[in-house]
């Protein structure tokens, strides 16, 4: 138990990022500590990073989002002396598990989308301030800036050598980012990418690959300007942060136990089931007790728990390839919740945590875990809740026709069609019903109203509905049957299945990274015993099968 | 527009006259390296006649004809040693195959990087060394500055040459943006760092060529090896001229201590300040120097485990320091080397392979002969009779690269805490205080056979020539 990667972090512990705010604008400055690798074996030399680095950038955002609603942009930069940041550790992925490559990837990528996403959806804006040579991973993070500002001191270039160097892909999004993002001409593309040494000031500029570029002794001072320029224009909402206090859990062998979320392991069966429990009690109605409340704030406490039990599951736990989804406690209390949402979503607090639960919606989907929704007694898939079956690539609703006072119901709500779309933008409803209008209307129509598994089953809101006579059986033999799969053909099935419709930007960030670099990090050109990656530094040559396939 | 005869203009041995688009490439070029020489060339000296020693062809006779020349009418050439029919490549991965005649598409980039890193110190070292003529000791020494300063200028030209001819282009652009760095400046620096420090004063000057020059020696031997051809053929030549910038250097300081020396013995005193006032350079002082220069230059052969190293020699781009003379496979991937790390507050060693050592290995030949060079100045003061000793600092001593950057380690070897460092740093490196001593002793002395009263006068003229010879005529 004592390699478990853990993603909480709070900036006092960072080895490598330094936070700093002043006034509307925070700096997150990169000085990777060289000898503070999450894995033995490699040093992160240049500004190289490995997980742990990202595992600080991603809390350090989040600290940005909630305990600073003054700031209204962010710039990323370096303390190191001509290094902006030369990507991810290359040692450290030729040392590494291809689980582990992916997994690290996956959170790259959804680190850097958060960033994308806290700009369109809270118009906090981001600056790349390059200050020194920023390569591969490096021009990942920059590319997922609002804007781009590279020094112009005649060696500082941005580059992409993933190609020519590794023989892999810039798995980070940088491929679909420089084309779909930033329409870098695809041919101009085409040498960026297979040119090692980048291309630097004016034609990246030319060339789009960056928004400006600054001589040396004017660059601070242009950084500066453009942070505070994005910030004038910025319209995230204001208020008084709030701080993110530790999260209470217990990790136990066979158990993470959050307040409100909890997940029990079940390694013969090989399935994770995780629980989220209702609110309890009294809640916060109005803004002024939602801030006193700060991070104890219920949906605030279950986006942050949920976020950490997926993020542990999908690191530590690789063989439990089957998650359960359950709910319990009052569905009026998540409707309350609901309401509350709905009501103050323009309140900066309660905005970010909506946020928040996005992003964590949007991990679900992009989990390579089989996902069983079980709507089962004491359930409440509500709303919100009903969001997480819905994440789901199947669920079963339990019918109790002698009991209906007692049978499960769920209940959908205006936030399902509004609060929480996937890195599609559509909703996961309109995914379902692929957009048809007469399947969403007949949704709409139920606003509120709870249904049992036989209504929800006819507006094929669940996938089945056995009653209580069938459902043991049929929901364990589906289970059974499910783990008994090939892990990799199942991942490869349920992405092509949740992202059935509309691609944009994110959505192939995802798919390329599973369906190309995934196949190129297999291949005996990346990683067999001559492979462009396990070579990389020692002076041997990669010996490829020129075969193109 | 007249038309100019390059092939008068540039002597070579590269069949300029046939090459059109070389030519063409050399033509555009020329006139803005003109130009740069006119800005940042030695301050104030275009109207000088210097004596000057020129190469006009790679043979005896040819590589050193001297006459006195305008600085920038000086013919810079283009030189590569001979063509050595069927030479193989010895080293590396390719090692048995012929060697390259054009650049292999597959390193491409890292000998266009190779290439200009080396072609950006040759500018910037004119750059750093603009100043200095105005405060020359003698005419002899103004000369020999000058005379390094048309040889950097020289392999400016080398470099470009490779550049223009073998990469299209991109080896324009690169050709072009050498001639836009300038030395120090902020907005548009040199890329290596210890060409952006100033070379304040003639002692700083003469350490530099001594020691920084000869990091250039190494950094050409060993691409003096390449497989690349036209890149080995062009630095061996080079060579015969970096030979001289570390004459100067190294007489440089030798005269200075010989000095010093002299008037120790008529003031039968070894105490700085009284020698100070006499106006000479105290040898605490010098040695204060040496550890400086030695430690930056040792800095410039990089990082002490490093991936470019074992690439560049595996694919055959950079050898070793005579690679031929040593007794091994020449592909080295077996090998181990150790280099040193700082564990647990010691200096320990730490066994790395070869390949990734290579940088290492090079600095560890630089060592050896640098400090030859010193144990000859102790002799300048054992015939003086004096009891004091210069030496090189430990290799891990003022590093500012590879793993042993931001440790603190003394002269001697011993790990030190910041603090300790911070209370004996002026005891080793130059204060701002021995700077400024030592550019108080700067002034102008150009009289024929003249010298400052801080350094003695050489052994001999340059080219048999007397040493009151009028090595310039200042017009």
């Amino acid at each position: 138990m004592t390699d478990r990667v853990d993603y909480q972090t709070e900036p006092d512990a960072y080895r490598h990022w330094k936070l700093s705010v002043d006034g509307p604008v925070a700096t997150l400055s990169a000085d990777f500590d060289e000898d503070g690798g999450l894995r033995p074996g490699y040093k992160l030399k240049l500004n190289s990073y490995d997980l742990g680095v990202d595992i600080e950038l991603n809390d350090a955002l989040n600290r940005i989002r909630f305990e600073h609603p003054e700031v209204k942009s962010v710039v990323i930069t370096s303390l190191k002396d001509k290094i902006f940041c030369s990507g991810a550790n290359i040692f450290m992925l030729g040392l590494s598990s291809h689980a582990w490559k992916v997994n690290f990837c996956k959170f790259t990528n959804e680190t850097r989308n958060g960033l994308e996403d806290s700009s369109k959806y809270s118009d906090l804006k981001s600056i790349a301030a390059v200050n020194g040579a920023c390569a591969g991973g490096g021009y990942e993070l920059a590319l997922a800036c609002d804007e781009i500002i590279l020094v112009d001191d005649r060696s500082s270039s941005v580059s992409l050598p993933e190609v020519p160097l590794l023989g892999v892909l810039p798995g980070t999004g940088g491929l679909t980012r420089v084309t779909d993002k930033r329409h870098v001409r695809h041919d101009l593309a085409d040498i960026f990418c297979t040119t090692t040494e980048g291309v630097r000031g004016q034609r990246a500029r030319e060339w789009r690959l960056v928004d400006e570029i600054a001589k040396p002794g004017v660059f601070d001072e242009t950084v500066k300007n453009r942070a505070l320029e994005l910030a004038a224009k910025s319209n995230r909402p204001d208020g008084k942060g709030i701080a993110l206090i530790p999260l209470e859990r217990s990790i136990e062998d066979n158990a993470l136990r959050y307040r409100h979320v909890s997940v029990e392991m079940d390694r013969r069966a090989r399935t994770a089931t995780f629980t989220v429990h209702a609110p309890e009690g009294e809640q916060p109605q109005q803004v002024d007790a939602i801030e006193a409340a700060g991070a104890d704030w219920y949906p605030l406490a279950l986006a942050r728990e949920l976020d950490d039990a997926i993020l542990s599951m999908r690191t530590n736990e690789l063989d439990l390839g089957t998650w359960i989804i359950k709910t319990a406690g009052d569905a009026a209390a998540v409707r309350a919740m609901d309401a509350t949402l709905m009501q103050d979503r323009d309140h900066w607090l309660v905005h970010e945590t909506i946020g928040y639960l996005r992003r964590v919606f949007q991990r679900l989907d992009v989990s390579s875990r089989s996902l069983f929704a079980l709507i089962d007694e004491g359930s409440c898939f509500a709303g919100t809740f009903l969001e997480l079956a819905l994440a789901c690539d199947r669920s079963y609703h339990l019918e109790l026709p002698d009991d209906p006072d007692i049978t499960p119901t769920v209940t959908v709500d205006e936030v399902n069609f509004d609060l929480y779309p996937m890195i599609t933008t559509e909703s996961r409803l309109e995914r379902r019903f692929y957009s048809e209008q007469a399947a969403l209307d007949a949704v709409r129509a139920k606003i509120g109203q709870p249904l049992d598994a036989d209504a929800s089953f006819e507006l094929g809101l669940v996938t089945s509905n056995p009653d209580d006579l069938d459902w043991d059986d049929e929901v364990r033999i589906a289970i059974e049957e499910r783990v008994s799969l090939s892990p990799d053909a199942l991942t490869g099935m349920e992405a092509n299945l949740r992202f059935n419709g509309r691609e944009n930007m994110f959505s192939r960030i995802f798919g390329r990274l599973t369906a190309w670099q995934n196949w190129i990090f297999q291949r005996p050109n990346a990683v067999g015993e001559s492979g462009a990656l396990k070579v990389y530094g020692t002076g041997e040559k990669s010996q490829f099968d020129w075969d193109r396939v | 527009m007249p038309s100019i005869d390059y092939n008068e203009k540039i002597p070579n041995n590269v069949n300029l006259s046939e090459d059109r688009a070389l030519r063409r490439a050399l033509e555009h070029w020329q006139p803005n390296y003109l130009e740069w020489w006119q800005d940042m060339g030695p301050d104030g000296s275009q109207d000088f006649d210097v004596y000057l020693r020129t190469a006009v062809s790679v043979d005896q006779e040819g590589w050193a004809q001297f006459g006195h020349v305008k600085m920038p009418d000086y013919r810079w050439g283009i030189f590569l040693n001979p063509e050595k029919p069927d030479r193989k490549i010895h080293f590396g991965d390719h090692k048995g195959e012929d060697a390259w005649q054009s650049v292999p598409g597959e390193y491409r980039a890292n000998l266009r990087r190779i290439i200009v890193t080396q072609g950006d110190t040759e500018p910037a070292s004119v750059e750093q060394q603009r100043h200095l003529g105005l405060t020359a000791p003698s005419m002899y020494d103004l000369r020999n500055l000058f005379q390094v300063n048309v040889e950097e200028g020289r392999h400016l030209w080398a470099m470009v040459y490779l550049l223009h001819k073998y990469f299209g282009r991109d080896g324009r652009e690169e050709g072009e943006a050498l001639l836009e760095r300038r030395s120090g400046e902020e907005d548009n620096p040199r890329i290596l760092q210890a060409f952006n420090e100033k070379t304040p004063d003639w002692l700083a000057f003469f350490m530099f060529t001594y020691f920084t020059d000869r990091d250039g020696k190494y950094q050409l031997h060993a691409l003096s090896e390449s497989s690349f051809d036209p890149l080995a053929r062009t630095t061996r030549f080079m060579l015969t001229e970096e030979a001289h910038h570390m004459f100067v250097g190294e007489t440089g300081v030798a005269r200075i201590i010989e000095r010093t020396c002299d008037v120790m013995k008529d003031l039968k005193t070894d105490d700085p300040a009284t020698l100070r006032a006499a106006g000479v350079i105290d040898l605490p002082t010098i040695q204060r120097y040496l550890n400086f220069h030695f430690s930056v230059t040792v800095d410039l052969f990089g990082a002490d485990e490093s991936s470019n190293a074992a690439t560049f020699y595996s694919t055959g781009l950079k050898g070793r320091y005579a690679e031929n003379k040593r007794k091994d496979d020449h592909v080295l991937k077996n090998d181990s080397y150790p280099v040193l790390q700082l564990r647990d507050g010691k200096l320990v060693e730490k066994e790395v392979p070869m390949l990734n050592a290579l940088n290492e290995v090079l600095r560890d030949d630089y060592i050896r002969e640098a400090a030859s060079g010193v144990k000859r100045w102790n002799r300048v003061i054992a015939k003086a009779g004096l009891p004091f000793e210069l030496g090189v600092p430990h290799k891990a001593f003022h590093r500012k690269i590879g793993s042993l950057a931001g440790s603190f380690i003394s002269p001697d070897g011993e790990v030190l805490t910041q603090e300790q460092w911070r209370q004996r740093e002026n005891q080793w490196l130059p204060s701002s205080g021995d700077r400024e001593y030592v550019a108080s002793l700067m002034g102008r002395v150009v009289e024929p056979g003249k010298f400052a009263n801080w350094i003695a006068p050489p052994a001999m003229g340059i080219n048999q020539q007397p040493i009151d010879f009028e090595y310039i005529r200042f017009n």
